[in-house]
C-alpha cells in the first residue's frame, strides 16, 4: 500500500511538468503578448516595448522562460501579474475559495440527490417510477449545461425574480444555490443512473438472497449488504467527477458572473497573463490528481478484492 | 461499519398446535408459479413432503424439477413477483408460515430454519469479512455486541474445522478455498442451532474429495444437534450415505417417496427406475450409459395426464389423460409399506414386476 502511494505520487511529477509545459506553450503560441495588451489601443514606441519585455524576461526563448517559471514556482513564487502588479498567488487565493465553494456545493448535491434518486429507482427497477426517473436523467444528460444555465437564469432570475441573475463578489452560499444546481445537473444524472443500475444488479445477486435467508431486517439488508456493494462503482465515478466539476465551474461562473477561477482565467487569457493561467491550471491539475489518488485508495477500502501493490 | 440495527432477542412464534409430536416441517399441496414473458411457469404443482427432527430428507430430480423453488418457498425467499404461491400450506411446528406476517417469518429465518446454498462464493457477501457475516447472526438475532459476536464467529469457524479460525476471522470470502467457503456457509446456517436446515446442492460446486468431507461434516453436525435436514441433490451416491428418506421430484411434483434403501432396491415409479439406471456403475464399465430419453417438460405447457408420459417406457392411454395421485405403495399382499408412495398409474407393475 505504502509503495503504491509512493509510486502514484512519483507519477504525478511528469504529469505536473507536462501539463504546465502544455499550458505554457499554448500561452506562448497565442498572438499578442501581455505588454502589448497593457498598452491597449495606444501606439507605443517599439523600443520601449522591447525594453519592458527584456525586463520581464519575455524575450527569452520558450524553454528558458519555462525554466525560470519552474524555478520560481519551487520557491513558492507564482509570479506577478504584469498589468496590475499583484502577485499571482494573491489572485489565486481570492478566486479559488469561491470556485471550490461552488464545486463543493454542487458535489454535495450530486452525492445526496444523485445517490438517493439512484437508490429510489434501482430498488424498483423497471417500474413506472424507475422509467420516469430514467427519462428525467436522460434529459439532463442531453441538454448542454450552458443551455440549462441560461434557461434557469432567465426563468428564475428574469421571469420569476426569485434570485439575482448575477452572483455578488463575495459569492455567499445562498446565492450559489442556482449556479450549483446547474453545475451539478449533468453529474447528478450520471450518478443517479450509475447507482440505479448498480442497485438493481446487486439486488438480484446471490448474497442478497442469503441476507434475506439469514433473517436480517430489511433496513440492514439494504443499508449494509446492498449499499456496501452498490456504491463501489459510484464512489469511483465521483472521484473522477470532481475534476469535471471544477472544469464545469468555469462555464457556470461565466453565466452567473461568479468571480471565481473561471472568471479570473478568462480575464487573464484576454490580457495574456501567462503566469496566472499556468498557475491556476496547474493547481486544478494537482487537485484532480490528488482526488483521484484518494478515490483509488478509498476503492481498496470499500472492495477488499482490490489490492494495490 | 455502522450498526444499522440490532433487533432484540424476541422469542420466535410458537404455534398453539405444536405439541411436539408432529413433523417439524410439513409441506402440503404446495404450488408455485412464475409469471414470465413466455407465459406462466408452473414450477411447483402440489408438493407434499415432511421432515421430523433428526431426520434427513433427500430431494432428488432433474434440473428444473422445482427442488430449489420449493426450498425457496419454505425459506420465504422466492422472488415475488414474478413468483406466486396460489395454493398450499407450509406448516412449521404445526403453524402455516404462509399466513404469517413478514416479521414473524423473518424471526424464523436463520434462527429456526436455515439454508445452505450451492455456490458459497456468490452467496457470501464479497465485501464483508466472514467474521462479520457470521457474527451478524448473533448481533441481529440475539443482540450481542460486536466483540462477543466476533468471538462466537471464531467458535463457529472452529466447529466447522476451519484451520486457524482466529487468524482468518477477518478474511474475506474470496480468500478461502471452495471447501472452506462451503464450511463457512454451513457455519452460518448452524450459528443459531436451528431446528431445520435446507441444503440446496451443498457440494455440487466442490471437487470430489472435498465433497465427501463437507457432506460428512454436515451429517455429523446434524446428528449432534438433532436437526431436521432437507438435502437437495442430483447425486444419488451422496443420498445413499446420509439420507433417511427420499422424495423424487418431476415437473414440480413428488412422484415417489420412500425410505432410502427401499427406493434403491425396489423403485415404484418408472422415472425413479430411470434415474437409478443412469448411475454409472463399475461393473458395467465400457457399456453405454443409460439415459432417460427426451427432455424435461416445458413448465409453461406441462403435458396432460402424467407429466412424465412422453418419456415413459410404460406409458398407456390413461397416462395421457389422468393425473396419477401420490398413492400408498403396498406389498403384493396389500400390506402397506410405511413411508412409501408413488404417483404412477402402474406402480404395481413397476415394483412387483
Ligand atoms: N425467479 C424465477 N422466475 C421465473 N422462473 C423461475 C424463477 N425461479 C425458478 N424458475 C423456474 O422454475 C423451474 C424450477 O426451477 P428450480 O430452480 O426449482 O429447479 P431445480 O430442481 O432446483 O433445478 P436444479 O437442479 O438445476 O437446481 C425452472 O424451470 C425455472 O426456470
Ligand atoms: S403414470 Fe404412466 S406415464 Fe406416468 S410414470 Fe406411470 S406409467 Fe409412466
Ligand atoms: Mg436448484
Amino acid at each position: 500500500m505504502g509503495r503504491y502511494v509512493a509510486r502514484r505520487l512519483l507519477q504525478m511529477i511528469p504529469v505536473f511538468l507536462g501539463s504546465t509545459l502544455l499550458v505554457f506553450c499554448m500561452m506562448y503560441a497565442l498572438p499578442g503578448d501581455p505588454v502589448r495588451a497593457l498598452a491597449g489601443e495606444q501606439t507605443v514606441d517599439p523600443a520601449q516595448i522591447a525594453a519592458l519585455k527584456k525586463d520581464l524576461g519575455l524575450d527569452l526563448p520558450l524553454w528558458h522562460q519555462y525554466w525560470n517559471y519552474l524555478v520560481n514556482l519551487f520557491q513558492g513564487d507564482f509570479g506577478t501579474q504584469i498589468a496590475s502588479g499583484r502577485p499571482v498567488a494573491e489572485i489565486i487565493s481570492e478566486a479559488f475559495p469561491i470556485t471550490i465553494r461552488l464545486a463543493l456545493f454542487a458535489f454535495t448535491f450530486v452525492v445526496v440527490a444523485g445517490i438517493s434518486i439512484g437508490i429510489f429507482a434501482g430498488l424498483k427497477a423497471d417500474t413506472l417510477r424507475d422509467r420516469g426517473l430514467l427519462i428525467l436523467t436522460l434529459l439532463l444528460i442531453s441538454v448542454p449545461s450552458f443551455v440549462l444555465g441560461l434557461v434557469a437564469q432567465s426563468f428564475f432570475a428574469h421571469q420569476l425574480g426569485w434570485v439575482d441573475p448575477n452572483v455578488s463578489d463575495a459569492a455567499p452560499w445562498g446565492e450559489l444555490i442556482l449556479p450549483a444546481t446547474v453545475l451539478a445537473s449533468l453529474s447528478l444524472a450520471y450518478v443517479a443512473r450509475l447507482t440505479r443500475t448498480s442497485v438493481a444488479e446487486n439486488l438480484r445477486s446471490d448474497y442478497m438472497r442469503t441476507a434475506v435467508a439469514k433473517g436480517l431486517p430489511k433496513r440492514r439488508i439494504i443499508g449494509v449488504h446492498l449499499m456496501r456493494n452498490s456504491l463501489i462503482p459510484v464512489v469511483t465515478f465521483l472521484g473522477t467527477d470532481l475534476g469535471a466539476l471544477l472544469g464545469g465551474a468555469v462555464v457556470t461562473e461565466g453565466i452567473f458572473n461568479v468571480k471565481g477561477v473561471g472568471y479570473t482565467v478568462f480575464g487573464a487569457l484576454k490580457s495574456r497573463e501567462g503566469s496566472t493561467v499556468v498557475g491556476i491550471v496547474t493547481l486544478i491539475v494537482v487537485i484532480y490528481l490528488v482526488a483521484s489518488l484518494l478515490v483509488d485508495l478509498l476503492y481498496a477500502v470499500l472492495d477488499p478484492r482490490i489490492r494495490y501493490a | 461499519m455502522t450498526i444499522i440495527d440490532t433487533t432484540a432477542d424476541a422469542p420466535a412464534p410458537k404455534g398453539p398446535a405444536d405439541d411436539g409430536s408432529g413433523p417439524l416441517l410439513d409441506v402440503r399441496d404446495l404450488h408455485v408459479e412464475f409469471k414470465t414473458r413466455d407465459g406462466i411457469v408452473k414450477a411447483v404443482n402440489g408438493v407434499n413432503y415432511n421432515v421430523s427432527a433428526g431426520e434427513t430428507l433427500a430431494v432428488l430430480g432433474e434440473s428444473g424439477s422445482g427442488k430449489s423453488v420449493t426450498a425457496q418457498a419454505i425459506m420465504g425467499i422466492l422472488d415475488m413477483p414474478p413468483g406466486r404461491i396460489p395454493q398450499g400450506e407450509i406448516l412449521f411446528r404445526g403453524q402455516d408460515m404462509l399466513k404469517m406476517s413478514y416479521e414473524e417469518r423473518r424471526k424464523i429465518r436463520g434462527r429456526k430454519i436455515a439454508m445452505i446454498f450451492q455456490d458459497a462464493l456468490s452467496s457470501l457477501n464479497p465485501v464483508l469479512s466472514v467474521g462479520y457475516q457470521l457474527g451478524e447472526m448473533f448481533r441481529v438475532h440475539q443482540g450481542l455486541s460486536k466483540k462477543d459476536a466476533k468471538a462466537k464467529a471464531i467458535d463457529l469457524m472452529d466447529r466447522v474445522r476451519i484451520p486457524a479460525a482466529k487468524e482468518r476471522v477477518n478474511d474475506y470470502p474470496h480468500m478461502f478455498s471452495g471447501g472452506m467457503r462451503q464450511r463457512i456457509m454451513i457455519a452460518m446456517a448452524l450459528a443459531l442451532e436451528p431446528d431445520l436446515i435446507i441444503a440446496d446442492e451443498p457440494t455440487t460446486a466442490l471437487d470430489v474429495t472435498v465433497q465427501a468431507q463437507v457432506m460428512d461434516l454436515l451429517a455429523e453436525l446434524q446428528t449432534e444437534y438433532n436437526m431436521g435436514l432437507i438435502l437437495i441433490t442430483h447425486d444419488l451416491g451422496v443420498v445413499a450415505d446420509v439420507a433417511d428418506k427420499i422424495a423424487v421430484m418431476y415437473a414440480g411434483r413428488i412422484v415417489e417417496t420412500a425410505p432410502v434403501h427401499e427406493l434403491y432396491s425396489r423403485p415404484a415409479h418408472p422415472y425413479t427406475r430411470g434415474l437409478l439406471d443412469s448411475i454409472p456403475r463399475l461393473d458395467q464399465k465400457g457399456q453405454e450409459l443409460y439415459a432417460i430419453k427426451g427432455l424435461p417438460p416445458n413448465l409453461t405447457r406441462i403435458p396432460p395426464g402424467c407429466a412424465f408420459n412422453p418419456r415413459c417406457p410404460k406409458a398407456q392411454d390413461i397416462c395421457r389423460t389422468d393425473i396419477p395421485a401420490l398413492v400408498q405403495v403396498t406389498e403384493r399382499d396389500g400390506s402397506a409399506l410405511p413411508g412409501r408412495g408413488s404417483a404412477c398409474h402402474f406402480w404395481k407393475e413397476q415394483i412387483h414386476g
